[in-house]
């Protein structure tokens, strides 16, 4: 007989899990934890590699060569950019269509839910020109993007300028299979996003913008360029999408094989690779990178211009050239150079990019970790949760939840009920409300709606002590057992479809919430407790989180610094769903807060 | 003394009377040559399996073998040409209406009287197999039709992407070493070939000959099982590799290969050795009834009319003995039977001799002729 099919096997089995539950949990929490730490090791890492077999390892002759040009273009884009304090339309429109594009302008504007402080906007007006490059011979069923953002000051004038010099090198070409559009955001994000939604004919996120006069088929890939300078000494890729969605890993091997075939020292997360993989510093090196990819993707913005483009399926990547203090460095020749490869390799593409893998995480530009090796260590913390469920102070609590008149369900329900509820409005009073504690307090709309959002946290906190003494009676054993278990499932669930969305997101709230909830009772000593709770939060995991990327990308902070910039986050996190619908804020508020707060309810439960 | 002369003078008599009797031998020997293999007439069906852009490759070697086999003789009319993809008129392709073998565009091999028979998506495995077997529906037109007979030595080379045991045809179907080897036994059944030689360039091309079993079948392969065939080299301004290795040997010593050579089959299945193929080439020569070495290319890669101008007489010993005179009877004339003019010349141009009472008669007698002999002339170069 099987393992499980067999009564006496099943019986020693669960018996072992249950004398050994609180032994297995911590190793697994362990294992969870030392596992994810090695996948930067090295040899536990696959070498990267070009999955798509119609861009192959053939590379071709580029010989894209108006570098300086494109340098005197930038200038002459700057001087327009003073000039009209903005965005230089008439320019732009009359430099793609000497170039022989088809151009095209959208208007958009966006009220945002409260004042962006970082970027000093609220009411957002702005204008999208881009131009469509027709393929010579072939029918316009299929697209590629290439997109520069029309910035403020001084940046991105050489993006924007080596988009122009691209397209009319491109221009001349005859063996392009897609039309190629050049587009030229304004206002980064919130640009993009309306020219997407215009080209798909949706509206997700409440833009408004004039519909788009032209069309180019169904866009397979896109790229983002920020340049800066005229000289760059390396080129960081950005993977990292909305709500933590990544594209095709082969849009990253596309472009670091042209790197190296080019000799164009390329970077990930701002980060060289290393060659030593054996020494300690090798590896924290690599296990930074990691690090930093994986906070970049809980947070679940988009950043870079391409982060929008894979809501759609479309495979998008942002090339950023870094012009720091080093010794060698590459000219704008070269960079167009690097474009017109990868252009020119996805120009090949029959169908979509699909055959390498949607998943994964980087410690390097050459090295990668699949779903398949990264998703066990968060299996190992969520069996944690599933462990404690079958716990048998637990397991004789089902017969008694099964009487309808039974006092558990009700004394149940309501902290669920009221525990949601605060979610609800953690969700919703901060930014209905802000004109009101504007009145009333002396802050700025974001900083209210920012305050708001923490006092609804703190208030939560608490609430249960109010609760249970409005509810007759006080709570039973099998009452906090029912909820717990409750709890435990809903927060194995709701970590494990967070997972397999955003790894990262699903990963770092496991880290923190499995091993308080896993040991929660109303016995431990509740002062202790109520503390570790509380750091454990997840409001508290976001602070951390924000000192950790400040240590990881070299710039730390101190703690009034990492203050403003935890309140910061929340600001842009909240934001974020509003322009874009990034689902990080809703899930914590909605549902990560509710089920910690349905755990604070065991706590204080009698 | 004179007796040393007198040999001498003995031998150069000798000499100078067998070198008549050696040349007779010798044109004796070519004569008998001219019916060693056995075939009338050459046919090539040459199919390249695989579509897309970056399989350029194959599209390029199927080319570059029609173009040989087209120099060396046989006509658009028998050969089968079938390409899955058409390159020279691709998007992607920077000199468009142009298919190149080698690199910096030395050679095109598409060039401007490219007939292909079997185009795009008409390159199935069904049409394949019916082709072979000559099994098409009537209303198929001639340019596509196999129309072999039991004197016909057909040339087949396949290319694309296989592997063991199977040929991939288009990205959805594949073609087993099984139903090749069912097919040309079927082809030899129905007598619809004299000697047949199979080329594949193919990954794991071997296993595609492993089940042949019907006579008079040769097959080279490119590589052994369990061997990947490679390619030969990049162009960098179209940005796709060109050929493979083992066609484009084969193509360089094709290019030595005019139509009066003596080159056999020994020297083909030299083409590529491992050290400039990486893989193993392979051939098979069980099933074939003659020596390798005294099958010549040309008896498969072109289509050489066995005509030697000669201006001495050879004595031919007749095969046709006239009839034994009996002696009893003198009055029963036997006349010697001799087939009928394939062509009766002489009634079309002599129709003038007609009498004029029978000239009604006689021009429709040659109306009826004529049809015949349209009939006939139809028949014979089906």
């Amino acid at each position: 007989m099987g393992l499980l099919s067999d009564p006496n096997r099943r019986k020693a089995l669960t018996g072992l899990l249950t004398r050994l539950n609180t032994p297995i949990c911590i190793v697994c929490y362990l294992a969870g934890i030392v596992w994810f730490m090695g996948l930067a090791f090295e040899p536990f890492t696959l070498r990267t590699y070009m999955s798509e077999n119609a861009m192959g390892s053939t590379m071709v002759e580029e010989r894209f060569s108006s570098g300086e040009r494109a340098l005197s273009l930038a200038k002459e884009f700057d001087a327009h950019k003073r000039q009209a304090r903005g965005m230089p339309v008439e320019w732009l429109v009359k430099a793609m269509q000497s170039r022989g594009l088809e151009v095209f302008t959208q208007s958009f504007s966006r009220k945002l839910p409260f004042p962006d402080e970082n970027k000093e906007r609220y009411m957002v007006r702005g204008t999208n020109v881009y131009g469509i490059l027709r393929a010579p011979r072939a029918p316009r069923t299929e697209a590629l993007v290439i997109t520069a953002p029309c910035s403020p000051g001084n940046t991105n004038n050489q993006a924007v300028a080596l988009l122009l010099a691209l397209a009319q090198y491109f221009r001349n070409q005859i063996y392009w299979a897609k039309d190629i559009i050049f587009l030229v955001n304004e206002h980064d994000l919130i640009g993009t996003q309306a020219w997407l939604e215009g080209y798909h004919h949706t509206n997700i996120t409440g833009m408004e913008y004039s519909p788009l006069q032209g069309r180019a088929g169904s866009i397979q890939a896109a790229l983002s360029l920020e340049l800066s300078s005229d000289v760059i000494t390396s080129l960081d890729l950005v993977l990292e999408g909305l709500n933590g969605q990544l594209p095709n890993l082969d849009l990253a091997n596309l472009f670091y094989a042209f790197c190296q075939k080019l000799g164009v020292l390329c970077t990930i997360q701002g980060k060289l690779q290393r060659n030593d993989w054996d020494t300690a510093e090798g590896y924290t090196h690599a296990a930074q990178t990691m690090m930093l990819m994986v906070l970049k993707q809980a947070c679940g913005r988009s950043w870079g211009d391409h982060g929008l483009f894979l809501r759609y399926h479309i495979e998008a990547a942002s090339v950023r050239g870094i012009n720091s203090f080093r010794h060698y460095k590459t000219d704008a020749t070269t960079i167009g150079r690097l474009l017109e490869g990868m252009v020119r390799k996805l120009n090949n593409l029959l169908e979509r990019l699909h055959q390498s893998y949607f998943f994964y995480l980087l410690p390097s530009l050459s090295r990668f970790v699949s779903i398949g090796y990264y998703m066990p260590a968060f299996g190992l913390l969520a069996v944690i949760l599933l462990l404690r469920v079958s716990f048998p102070g637990l397991c004789h609590c089902f017969s008694v939840s099964l009487q309808p008149s039974s006092p558990g369900v009700l004394t149940v329900l309501t902290p669920v009920v009221i525990s949601h509820l605060t979610g609800v409005a953690l969700y919703l009073l901060p930014v209905h409300l802000q004109e009101m504690a504007v009145e009333h307090f002396p802050v700025s709309e974001t900083e209210a709606v920012v305050l708001t959002a923490i006092a609804i946290y703190t208030a939560g906190l608490a609430l249960p002590h109010n609760t249970q003494r409005l509810l007759s009676g006080e709570g039973t054993e099998q009452g906090w057992k029912v909820l717990k278990l409750t709890a435990l499932l809903y927060l194995a669930v709701l970590l494990g479809c967070t997972a397999l969305i955003n790894f990262s997101l699903g990963f770092i709230l496991a880290v923190t919430l499995v091993p308080i909830t896993a040991s929660i009772t109303p016995h431990m000593p509740k002062a202790l407790y109520a503390v570790v709770m509380v750091l454990l939060s997840p409001a508290f995991t976001i602070l951390y989180c924000v000192f950790i990327y400040q240590e990881l990308i070299e710039a730390p902070v101190s703690v009034s610094e990492g203050w403003m910039l935890f309140l910061s986050v929340i600001s842009q996190g909240i934001l974020d769903h509003a322009l874009y619908g990034s689902l990080v804020y809703p899930l914590l508020a909605l549902f990560i807060y509710p089920c910690w707060l349905m755990f604070w309810n065991i706590l204080f439960w009698n | 003394m004179n007796y040393c002369n007198l040999i001498t003078i003995f031998a150069f008599i000798n000499l100078l009377v067998s070198i008549p009797h050696g040349y007779s031998n010798y044109v004796e020997t070519k004569a008998g040559q001219f019916f060693s293999s056995g075939h009338t007439n050459n046919w090539a069906v040459l199919v390249c399996t695989s579509r897309f852009w970056f399989n350029y490759r194959h599209v390029a070697n199927t080319l570059s073998v029609y173009r040989s086999v087209k120099r060396l003789g046989i006509p658009d009319s028998h050969i089968v040409l079938m390409l899955a993809d058409d390159m020279a008129c691709n998007y992607r392709n920077p000199k468009p209406a142009t298919v190149f073998s080698h690199k910096n565009m030395e050679l095109n091999v598409y060039g401007d009287d490219v007939e292909v028979d079997y185009r795009g998506y008409e390159v199935t495995v069904e049409n394949f197999l019916r082709v072979l077997t000559g099994r098409l529906p009537p209303s198929t037109p001639r340019s596509k039709r196999l129309l072999s007979d039991d004197r016909s030595n057909i040339l087949i080379y396949l290319t694309g992407h296989g592997g063991n045991g199977f040929l991939k045809f288009q990205d959805s179907e594949e073609i087993s070493n099984m139903e090749l080897a069912d097919a040309f036994e079927q082809m030899w059944q129905k007598r619809r070939y004299n000697e047949l030689l199979f080329i594949i360039d193919t990954c794991q091309g071997a296993s595609m000959y492993e089940r042949f079993y019907s006579p008079n079948l040769m097959a080279l392969a490119s590589s052994q099982v369990g061997e990947d065939s490679l390619s030969h080299q990049p162009d960098l301004g179209i940005g796709v590799h060109l050929m493979d290795k083992y066609t484009f040997y084969l193509l360089e010593f094709l290019e030595e290969v005019h139509p009066a050579s003596q080159a056999n089959m020994n020297d083909l299945f030299k083409v590529c050795p491992q050290s400039q193929c990486v893989s193993t080439p392979g051939h098979r020569t069980d099933l074939f009834q003659r020596d390798p070495g005294s099958v010549l290319i040309t008896d498969f890669f072109g289509s050489v009319r066995k005509v030697e101008i000669t201006k001495d007489t050879i004595n031919l010993t007749s095969p046709v003995e006239p009839p034994i005179k009996r002696s009893g009877s003198s009055d029963i004339q036997i006349e010697s039977l001799t087939y009928v003019d394939q062509l009766p010349v002489a009634e079309i141009i002599h129709q003038q001799d007609c009498l004029e009472a029978n000239v009604t008669r006689c021009r429709r007698k040659q109306q009826r002729t004529r049809k015949l002999n349209c009939q006939v002339v139809e028949k014979q170069t089906a």
